[in-house]
């Protein structure tokens, strides 16, 4: 794809974040066009938050430019952090404040007029499906509904590009659903999003087009799609209390695979009389055929390991 | 470093935010700077004046409770806004996460900074302001020249305040603001000048009692309230001016420190 360069909204070139010893981002470079629905995958540590945190302003990069609406980062913070919505990782609620007043007190810190913010307001609480609790405090809320309303802040100053760092996590399946629904219809209104997030699922439904970082590097980028079809094929077999003999087939066909010990994956390619060997000679204890999904290409790319 | 362009007036905003906060609880705060002065006034003036028959400071004699009640306002002051920039200020920024949602607006650090010291000020001077009239009612503090207190103590609250402020950036818990508490801000309320004259010291532990923020605070405030002091007041302004300033940078180096990098 080529891409004007005008369109993107955010550049990002030889990016670098060092904290005393540790390299937390180790020379990233990756362009997000304008109404992309941009994915930040990595597991913990990888470098996420850290790449985050310099897109809006927050911290600066050690090494490496950032440019966000064709302004530098470094020299237009200010003007970039007012053009930007940010939906943190942990809560970020005021506490001390009701759920309107959250709103009309950070609408207030973009220099927003008090009557475009109480009608800004209003039309977010609604949006978010949060006008009952209008002055409620904000411990009163649960889990689903301050996650809601750290993103209804998040739009208050009518973002033109939207920063969400894993705004799902901790969620139960019905809010998640309920904010899935609501970040599709603010990808609908051409609304340019970055999001971080550990749930496959959720990127494969929302990004168009995703990153998977490890070590602070870029491993792959593509569209979830792209990415499915090179690193884990449609077709995948688990296969459960694998005899040796399986071991020596795959080996022989070199099928692509992922030896757990008691479990063997396979990514199969377009090959039925394949599949079909495997299903007669070699499911003696139990099969799953599946296709292939975001949650494959992660695991093999980053690896089993726990990281923390 | 010091960043410049991310100094403007929008720390009024933040200012702001802690006033709304401050609304729901402005009644009980206000509690404490009306009754103190007159515990204190009460007690010293009943159990201890009797022992102290006069004070002799800056070349006048005073009755101990007319030396005593100016420093009252000031070591007000001074706990005011120290707690402020301690205890509250750290709740905000460590466990209510609120610098890190204010960092994703067009605010600075220097700006929620220097928000955080001028209102744990403004706190501090409205405290003082209570006691003030408070006293003045008992006939402590000389007026219209008494009312030179406010601008003080909105000095003193800014020294008070950039100094804490720079411990929270710098204190790993909550807990440990004990240190600081005991090693600095105790000493300093008992060896200020405020219970008696610094002049009364032994001639080696004088200079020490001149270099803490609350004696010059004291002095100032004794200087409007009673009319007299021992220490020049442009002395003690240029000091309390440059304490203010030196922990205000201090506060953000610590701040940036902590949370940015």
């Amino acid at each position: 794809m080529i891409m004007d360069p005008m369109e993107n909204i955010i550049e990002v070139e030889n990016l670098y974040k060092r904290f005393g010893t540790v390299t937390a981002v180790d020379g990233v470079s990756f362009s997000v066009a304008k109404g992309e629905f941009f994915g930040l995958l990595g597991p913990n540590g990888a470098g996420k938050t850290s790449t985050i945190r310099m897109l809006y302003g927050f911290s600066p990069p050690t090494a490496g430019s950032i440019r966000v609406f064709n302004i530098d980062i470094v020299e237009g913070w200010r003007t970039i952090k007012s053009r930007v919505g940010v939906c943190h990782q942990e809560n970020t609620l005021d506490p001390d404040l009701t759920v309107v007043q959250n709103l009309l007190v950070f609408a207030s810190y973009f220099s927003i007029p008090a009557a475009a913010a109480r009608s800004r307001s209003a039309e977010l609480l609604d949006f978010f499906a949060l006008s009952h609790k209008k002055n409620a405090k904000v411990a009163e809320l649960s889990g689903g509904m301050a996650r809601r309303l750290i993103l209804a802040r998040a739009l208050i100053n009518r973002p033109e590009m939207l920063v969400l760092d894993e705004p799902t996590t901790g969620l139960d399946p019905q809010s998640r659903h309920q904010l899935w629904d609501k970040l599709e219809a603010l990808k609908k209104s051409g609304l340019t999003v970055v999001i971080t997030t550990h749930y496959m699922e959720e990127a494969a439904q929302l990004c168009d087009r995703l990153v998977i970082v490890d070590h602070g590097k870029i491993l792959v980028d593509g569209s979830p799609e792209a990415l499915i079809a090179a690193h884990a094929g449609r077709h995948v077999i688990e296969v459960e209390g694998p005899e040796e003999r399986l071991r020596s087939f795959i080996a022989e066909k070199k099928v692509a695979h992922d030896d757990l010990g008691d479990r063997v994956i396979l990514y199969t390619p377009e090959d039925a009389t394949l599949n079909d060997t495997i299903r007669d000679q070699f499911c003696m204890n139990r099969c799953t055929f599946r296709n292939g999904t975001l949650e494959d290409v992660f695991l093999r790319l980053t690896g089993r390991e726990l990281r923390e | 470093m010091i960043h410049f362009d991310a100094v403007s007036w929008r720390f009024l905003k933040v200012w702001k935010r802690n006033l709304v906060t401050y609304q729901k609880i402005w009644k009980v705060s206000f509690i404490t700077p009306l009754l103190e002065p007159m515990l204190f006034i009460l007690a010293f003036g009943l159990g201890f004046s009797g022992m102290i028959e006069a004070v002799s400071y800056a070349g006048g004699r005073f009755s101990y409770t007319e030396f005593m009640a100016p420093a009252l306002i000031a070591v007000a002051v001074m706990y005011n806004a120290f707690f402020e920039t301690t205890y509250a200020s750290f709740v905000r920024m460590y466990y209510q996460k609120t610098f890190d949602g204010m960092l994703a607006t067009p605010l600075s650090l220097e700006e929620i900074i220097i928000a955080e010291i001028v209102w744990s000020a403004t706190k501090a001077t409205a405290a003082a302001a209570i006691m003030m009239t408070v006293l003045g009612l008992l006939g402590f503090v000389n007026f219209p020249q008494g009312l030179m207190i406010l601008p003080a103590a909105l000095l003193g609250g800014l020294a008070f305040g950039a100094v804490g402020l720079f411990f929270t950036g710098v204190t790993p818990s909550i807990e440990m603001f004990n240190l600081p508490i005991f090693l600095f801000i105790t000493p300093m309320f008992l060896f200020s000048g405020t219970f008696f004259p610094v002049s009364n010291l032994p001639v080696w532990a004088q200079p020490l009692a001149l270099a803490f923020p609350l004696h010059h605070l004291v002095e100032l405030v004794r200087g409007f309230g009673l009319g007299a002091n021992e220490t020049a007041g442009i002395f003690s302004l240029i000091y309390l001016l440059a304490f203010s300033a030196v922990f205000t940078l201090a506060a953000m180096a610590a701040m940036r420190k902590r949370l940015i990098n």
